[in-house]
């Protein structure tokens, strides 16, 4: 469903346009930061690409915006080709991270200057009309140094959106916003994208941000998607480690496949069986890495009596509390297995156990899943989004790099 | 005070004021300069400009008086070499403008990652200050001289007619003027394209700009306090300039520019009122010029 609106056409676009980007690749001098990546978005969906800083996520967002040129590869919007074209001449708008408000201008110069640019009509009150829905009309002629971050912000917002392009980009649009005015904003854009039908492509490294606005969440790391899907599938069933642990946090383990049946492989993870719907895992044979997501394992004072659908470990000491209101976290050091983390909910007042406290976890054998990854390369508990990884990672490639020299 | 357009915009946050006699006794070196070498020669001048010739004195014999009519003399006689001075100069200004715009986008801007070559063009701005000013306007003479190479090679292919010349014409005037004066115009453009944040660049782009409306409408609003300190830099030395128009140099006596009848007036005939008149008026108009210059273009509240 192409629209037939173009940058130079005085119009706005009715609807929102598909985005589709085949075997692109970008190479700098010296790195690769993205590989041959095919993404498809459809027309008004609002899709989020999430992953770690350097992941490629923002340069894929460039690519499409025209600010930069694909080393390999083709870019569709709404069916047509725009490889080769000027980031004028492209029907996107850019919300930027910088949010690169011209400074010599007035808040509503900034925001009318695309309408301008196109020669809409009444482009001063569909300004106006723009800056309202961010609640921001009364600082119009102000300049963008007198506003603070927070608003600068929801200026950029407003100067992508009143042009109505048919496929909007926000490179980490709310990272500068506090907590509640991000809340707000979120659910205003989610609001407009819904209202208006536009594209959107939301570039974050914050997955909650991700999860609870996108439609479709794509989970990139080092060029590459490592995973596409809805939030819920992304979050219940992860593929790979990395989803895994960027997504909110897991247990994982890694085991022998020691027996398999129709439905569940059942692993040996230190001695104790582990089962795992066999739908629910990547691989069924040999040394697999399984996971949990912590807050479905639940905690228990006594051993549980052997129950068929639950994975019991245990006994385990509990090494560290910490309540966070809504949930506490648990750290239990179970031997053979390592330490696990569980969420409890504070259905009592203050947490249930003390540290040092002789515990058991159990979960329902539906909840676990098996990963795609080769077991030895998998990470326990540290995200991979922590400095301490990150640090890990660069030196794993520097070393690569300095074997291949 | 117009001179604030030297100085850089970005206003940083002050400190609570405090009477400091360490700041003051920094400042005293500076003000005394003031005081023996801007405003001792500024009061002798006023007085000279209102001075008349000495009744049983020699020629150059003057006396203290009021006569102002020495300014209306002196406009009355010398306003075409005034308006030809302004001219000039405002013509050099524009080219020099042009010419330096790119040579500064391209050193602050498109060299930005390669350092050493951005050093390597800046010196290049620079060198010619390393010959003495009055021998390169001397060796451009020599060039355009009826003999040679550029005139024989402009009458060769009919440009320039059998009995035109080069030297002594505006053209050539306006042309030393604009060459001795790029240098000032490409530094202080640099200085601010160097800081430009290409980002604004992607964002109107980003927001339907072809390339030229970008730079219209971006570029050279944000590189306006370089304009400004560009063009004045290279505006008020060259409406008093009276080497390029001088007839030892690349002027004659029909490319006369207020600086040479000072200069002919206090040094020749000897007549310093009129020198001085002229050139508190000059003085005067080019502070006029450039006030309402620096408040039309409004680099105050550039950020």
């Amino acid at each position: 469903m192409a629209t037939s609106s173009t940058k130079s056409g005085a119009s706005f676009a009715e609807s929102g346009a598909d985005l589709e980007l085949t075997g692109i690749s970008k190479r700098f001098p010296g790195f690769t930061a993205i590989d041959s990546l095919d993404l498809q978005i459809p027309a008004g969906s609002f899709f989020a690409l999430l992953g770690p800083s350097g992941c490629g996520k923002t340069t894929t967002l460039r690519l499409v915006a025209g600010l930069e040129e694909p080393t390999a590869g083709r870019i569709l919007i709404g069916g047509k080709d725009v490889t080769d074209t000027k980031p004028f001449q492209r029907p996107v708008n850019t919300v930027f991270q910088s949010y690169a408000l011209f400074p010599h201008m007035t808040i509503l110069e900034n925001v009318a200057f695309g309408l301008r640019r196109r020669r809409i009509r009444d482009a001063v009150a569909k300004a106006h009309e723009a800056l309202a829905l961010v609640e921001l009309d009364h600082v119009s002629s102000r300049r963008p140094a007198q506003l603070s971050g927070g608003q600068q912000q929801r200026v950029a917002l407003a100067r992508a959106i009143v042009n109505r392009p048919a496929l909007l980009l926000l490179d980490e649009p709310l990272g500068a916003l506090d907590l509640k005015l991000r809340r707000q904003m979120q659910l205003e854009l989610k609001a407009i994208q819904t209202e208006v039908g536009l594209t959107f492509l939301h570039v974050t490294h914050d997955q909650e941000e991700a999860m609870t606005m996108a439609d479709t969440v794509a989970v990139m790391n080092k060029g590459r998607i490592e995973q596409m899907g809805a939030p819920e599938e992304l979050y219940e069933l992860p593929r790979t480690a990395f989803v895994a642990n960027f997504l909110g946090q897991s247990n994982l383990f890694t085991g022998e496949v020691v027996a398999a049946t129709a439905d569940a492989i059942t692993v040996d993870v230190g001695g104790v069986p582990v089962v795992v719907p066999r739908a629910r895992s990547q691989r069924h044979s040999g040394e697999v890495a399984i996971g949990v997501r912590p807050e479905k394992v639940t905690l228990l004072t006594e051993a549980p009596l052997p129950q068929a659908g639950r994975n019991v470990f245990g006994p385990g000491r509990v090494t560290d509390v910490s309540f966070s209101g809504v949930s506490t976290q648990y750290l239990v050091e179970v031997p053979g297995a390592g330490e696990l983390v569980v969420f409890a909910q504070n259905m009592v007042f203050g947490p249930v156990v003390q540290v040092g406290a002789e515990v058991w976890l159990s979960w329902n054998a539906d909840h676990g899943f098996g990963l795609d990854d080769d077991p030895g390369t998998v990470p326990r508990f540290v995200p991979d989004a922590s400095t301490e990884s990150i640090a890990i990672q660069r030196r794993i490639a520097l070393e690569e790099e300095l074997e291949q020299a | 005070m117009a001179f604030t357009a030297f100085a850089s915009q970005t206003t940083v946050e002050q400190a609570p004021r405090k009477r400091s006699f360490v700041a003051l006794v920094l400042l005293l070196p500076g003000i005394a300069y003031l005081l023996l070498f801007f405003l001792t020669p500024l009061i002798s001048l006023v007085i000279t400009s209102f001075q008349e010739p000495d009744l049983y004195g020699d020629i150059g014999d003057y006396v203290t008086a009021f006569r102002w009519e020495n300014y209306v003399d002196a406009v009355g006689e010398y306003w075409p070499l005034i308006l030809r001075a302004f001219g000039y100069a405002l013509v050099a200004t524009v080219l020099a403008l042009v010419i330096s715009y790119p040579i500064a986008y391209f050193i602050g801007v498109k060299a930005r990652r390669f350092p050493l070559l951005q050093s390597l063009l800046l010196t290049l701005v620079i060198a010619p200050f390393f010959i003495s000013f009055l021998l390169r306007t001397l060796a451009w003479k020599q060039i355009m001289s009826d003999e040679g190479p550029v005139v024989v090679f402009l009458k060769s292919i009919a440009v320039l007619p059998s009995d035109g010349h080069l030297t002594g014409t505006a053209f050539s005037v306006i042309f030393g003027l604009t060459y001795n004066f790029i240098p000032f115009m490409t530094l202080p453009l640099y200085a601010t394209l160097e800081r430009l944040d290409t980002r604004y660049l992607e964002a109107g782009a980003d927001l339907y700009a072809s390339p030229f409306t970008v730079f219209r409408t971006v570029t050279v609003p944000l590189s306006m306090p370089g304009i400004v300190s560009g063009t004045l830099l290279t505006f008020i030395p060259a409406a008093g300039d009276y080497i390029n128009a001088s007839r030892d140099f690349l002027g004659s006596s029909s490319t006369a520019m207020v600086g040479n009848a000072i200069e002919a007036n206090f040094l020749v005939l000897q007549n310093y009122p009129a020198a001085a008149a002229l050139s508190i008026v000059l003085m005067a108009v080019i502070l006029v010029i450039v006030g309402v210059y620096v408040r039309r273009t409004g680099t105050e509240d550039l950020v």
